[in-house]
């Protein structure tokens, strides 16, 4: 329960632009035009092989139970554009399996709501 | 070329693991400007400790408005706070603060697609700061509720003043909330999803 530790913020500075750069191999898009929301549900399916990229193997680590996009950027210390490529890749090769969110709709249906209130009166 | 990797990467503790179950999140997004208390109210219902997740803002973002300061960095780099709630099983809540001045809006293409609403937090000494916003939310449809965070040196007005002052319809709904206090945050988003459900319904909403 602390803050976010100095050198932890240190090391994002130290990571900058061209470490990003190699990580994503220049992408600043997924391959995969399956859109990946922040709140997109992330589990691993597969353990990573032994010539998978550090922050891949990093991800099917913490993984083994759902976490969201955001989440994974956030414990890998990478922004959620960066996160988004490599689960692209990890999608691809199905090492990851994604629960996507609902769908974007004008309105969020009734039974959802319902849900959502119903859980939140329970805090 | 420098890609050391300068630390392992740390996972969730393990009371922060989410069920397997878990099948399906949505999202609330908390607007406001600097200061307004957004990661306190995201904190106050969080059942994690909020994370931070990281954008790189570029210098085409920067310099609209008028923080000093800021105009002559190229790069900035912009922290996002969110939280958790589990609401079941199979449910989770995401809630994301991110902050209302323009020159962040950036941030918002892929927050708001997908969210089931947004809480525009204010306070009321600075109450223009919230005008850009709540156009800004109209614009992209987004449905919102605004929320009065109680500080306790800043000059408490009416519900009805307030609405006045913000040229706000009746429409939109405005709450007092004390962003520090789990059940009031609580409140503000069950207020949120009681305005989300009557504009989906013709019934009367749920109390």
């Amino acid at each position: 329960m602390s803050d976010p530790k100095p050198e932890k913020r240190q090391s994002w500075e130290e990571g900058g632009p061209e470490r990003l750069y190699v990580l994503t191999s220049g992408r600043s898009t997924p391959s995969d035009p399956a859109p990946l929301d922040m709140v997109t549900l992330i589990v691993t399916r597969n353990g990573p092989g032994s010539s998978m990229q550090p922050e891949q193997a990093g991800i099917l680590r913490i993984c083994d139970y759902p976490l969201s996009v955001a989440e994974i950027s956030a414990y890998l210390h990478l922004p959620v554009s960066v996160v988004t490529v490599l689960l692209a890749d990890l999608l691809g090769s199905g090492h990851v399996e994604a629960r996507a969110p609902i769908p974007a709709t004008s309105l969020p249906d009734v039974e959802l709501l319902e849900a959502v209130m119903h859980g939140l009166q329970n805090l | 070329m420098d890609c050391k990797i300068s630390e392992p990467i740390v996972g969730p503790r393990s009371e922060d693991i989410l069920p397997a179950s878990v099948s399906t999140a949505v999202k609330v997004v908390i607007v406001g400007g600097f200061g307004v208390g957004k990661t306190t109210l995201v904190g106050s219902v969080s059942e994690i400790r909020p994370l931070t997740t990281e954008e790189t803002m570029t210098q085409a973002g920067v310099g609209v408005d008028d923080t000093a300061g800021v105009e002559r960095k190229t790069e900035t780099t912009v922290a996002m706070d969110f939280g958790r709630i589990s609401l079941s099983e199979e449910l989770v809540l995401y809630l994301f603060g991110t902050p209302g001045q323009q020159r962040f809006w950036f941030l918002w293409n892929g927050l708001f697609e997908g969210a089931l609403g947004a809480v525009v937090l204010i306070d009321t000494r600075r109450l223009e700061d919230s005008f850009d916003v709540m156009g800004r939310l109209e614009e992209r449809g987004v449905p919102f509720i605004v929320a009065i965070n109680a500080f306790p040196d800043a000059p408490h007005y009416a519900v009805p003043e307030l609405r006045k002052a913000m040229d706000l319809p009746e429409s939109v709904r405005i709450i007092d909330c004390d962003a520090r206090d789990r059940a009031s945050s609580r409140d503000a988003l069950l207020t949120l999803m009681r305005y989300l459900y009557s504009l989906n319904t013709t019934t009367t909403e749920p109390q």
